[in-house]
């Protein structure tokens, strides 16, 4: 083997994305600017939806088209739980709701896993645009369903009150709150990490370079890629549930086709399979809708002039330009 | 006699009007090279797919190591030992030489829903992927994307591939295609050795390696087999100068 330098510049570039996105809260909070760590969390939270997605797409090549799905119903599960404990009436005969993050966040990896195991079982029988039409039609099931129960706010969504706790931290300041979330995107990014390097990992990068070469060597890609699917999936939830206790709220349009579109951008703009992509991604992302939302309501155009630019010039994405061409041992 | 290691029996695969495989049968005996030539069109790679599982043939049965295998898909055949080469390479391109081949050492080794051990510092991958591209001459490549490797070095690269399977019968279609006369010199004393660790049905035009490699040629013409014997047998049958040799000689 030769001899791999001490850190890559892909490293070197991660860990100033990294210290970046946790230095800005900092000195925004030193300086009495909460609206700039509500900023940051954003990213962070984005960050780590696409963190989920960039397993299937990013290192399986499967581009779901609805991974908005699990965003949602990581988000209700917050939503939903928090409201229970909040009324003080039981979810189901002798269960109740919680305000509990920790618990929301295992709910929402069980309810999503749970889901995306028969959606992935059977979008992936197909590939190419039927999978991508297939996970959309899924996503959009959801979506309506969540608009036309009355239960939970329908079309109105789902206010938390109070902000869900998490021990030992207080989550209704911004600060801790940011913190909560870019601990767990550092997780998941250390998740995507060992998952790349492993044998797993190598057999899901493989069924997307050449399936048949997988099958050849008789490893079935189905499989694969299914463990995959639901994997990412559980990690957008969690980003999800995030989502809502940021917002303090959860409507049906975190499970709209935007917000799986959304989350594709991001992926594209910092740089589909690499670690630091989804981070890249939503950085620019959420820089983009800040600096052009304050100047025009039309900053979607100026994202598509971007996204264009992104296509045609620079398929790498952000990391592409900054840490060169992605390497495979 | 010997148990045949692979049996195909009366197979038939039609694409429309076309019989691409009109009842097929042949064996592949153990330690034995099996030599299936033929014009072009002649179904050979069709059959070379049915058998390795790409696809299913519309009747018959393929039995491998005894057992009845029509019904598996190409995952499952090839962990039961059937290794196989492309007429046309088909390899992880963005993975060195050296991932592609560990690849097949860790589905080899069993399970691939591993999730955390990193493959890249792990021996008991790299180590025996190392063995077998060293034993194709391919060794001082290992690190180079696949994409990057030339013609004759993917096929090299395959075969890399299916030795580190551990395969106990190879479909080798065409890994002389592309090649040099150098390269084919060094591929035919390689495959001749490599019987003896388990018998190839081997689908190649390099008529010179045919005739020096084989133990018996099946001559396939428009989806039949119209003669099968010896390299002696085959050469003086005046069918086959006919239907094949006669116009490539």
């Amino acid at each position: 083997m030769t001899k791999a330098p001490f850190m890559t510049r892909e490293t070197v570039v991660n860990t100033i994305l990294a210290l970046l996105l946790l230095g800005f809260p900092l000195a925004a909070q030193t300086m009495g600017e909460p609206f700039y760590i509500t900023l940051a969390t954003r990213i962070a939270i984005l960050a780590l939806a696409a963190v989920g997605l960039n397993i299937a797409l990013g290192l399986g090549g499967l581009v779901s088209f609805g991974h908005a799905a699990f965003f949602g119903i990581g988000g209700y599960a917050a939503g939903i739980l928090a409201t229970h404990a909040f009324d003080g009436v039981p979810l189901l005969a002798g269960i109740p709701g919680t305000a509990s993050m920790l618990v929301i966040w295992l709910v929402a990896l069980i309810v999503c896993g749970l889901v995306a195991l028969p959606i992935g079982a059977i979008s992936l029988r197909t590939t190419g645009v039927y999978f991508i039409m297939i996970t959309l039609a899924f996503a959009q099931m959801i979506y309506y369903f969540a608009v036309s129960w009355p239960a939970y706010g329908g079309e109105d969504g789902l206010s938390i009150y109070v902000r869900n706790e998490f021990p030992g931290v207080n989550t209704a300041q911004p600060l801790p709150y940011f913190l909560i979330c870019y601990a767990l995107l550092m997780a998941a990014l250390g998740l995507f990490w060992l998952l790349r390097g492993s044998r797993f990992g190598a057999a899901l990068q493989a069924a997307r370079q050449n399936a048949t070469r997988l099958a050849a060597v008789g490893i079935a890609p189905f499989n694969i890629r299914l463990v995959a699917f639901i994997i990412s999936a559980m990690v957008t939830g969690v980003a999800g549930a995030l989502f809502a206790d940021l917002n303090k709220f959860v409507s049906p349009s975190m499970l709209s086709w935007h917000m799986s579109g959304e989350l594709i951008v991001l992926i594209i703009l910092g740089g589909k399979g690499r670690l630091f992509g989804p981070v890249a991604g939503a950085m620019l992302y959420v820089l983009i809708e800040y600096a052009l939302g304050g100047i025009t309501e039309r900053w979607q155009f100026f994202l598509g002039l971007i996204l264009l630019g992104v296509v045609l010039f620079a398929r790498g994405g952000l990391l592409g330009l900054l840490a060169g061409k992605a390497r495979h041992g | 006699m010997a148990e045949p290691i692979l049996e195909i029996r009366d197979l038939q695969k039609s694409f429309g009007a076309l019989k691409a495989t009109d009842g097929v049968s042949l064996t592949l005996m153990p330690g034995e090279i099996h030599a299936l030539i033929g014009p072009n069109g002649a179904g050979k790679s069709t059959l070379i797919h049915q058998i390795s599982g790409t696809f299913r043939p519309d009747s018959g049965t393929i039995r491998f190591l005894g057992q009845d295998i029509s019904g598996l898909d190409m995952a499952a055949r090839a962990r039961l030992g059937l290794g196989r080469s492309f007429q046309i390479s088909s390899l992880a391109q963005e993975f060195s030489a050296l991932r592609n081949v560990m690849l097949a050492v860790q589905a080899q080794q069993g399970s691939s829903f591993r999730f955390f051990r990193p493959v890249m510092s792990d021996r008991s991958l790299t180590g025996p992927a190392m063995a077998m591209l060293e034993r194709v001459g391919l060794a001082a490549r290992a690190h180079l994307p696949a994409a990057e490797l030339s013609h004759g070095e993917r096929r090299q690269l395959e075969i890399a591939i299916a030795l580190a399977l551990g395969s106990k019968a190879f479909l080798f279609d065409e890994p002389m295609a592309g090649m040099g006369p150098e390269g084919s010199k060094a591929l035919t004393r390689f495959l001749d050795g490599l019987r003896k660790q388990a018998p190839i049905l081997l689908v190649e035009h390099d008529m010179d390696a045919v005739f020096a490699l084989a133990d018996r040629i099946s001559v396939l013409v428009y989806g039949r087999v119209i003669a099968t014997g010896s390299v002696d047998e085959i050469r003086n049958d005046p069918e086959v100068r006919r239907a094949y040799l006669g116009e490539a000689a």
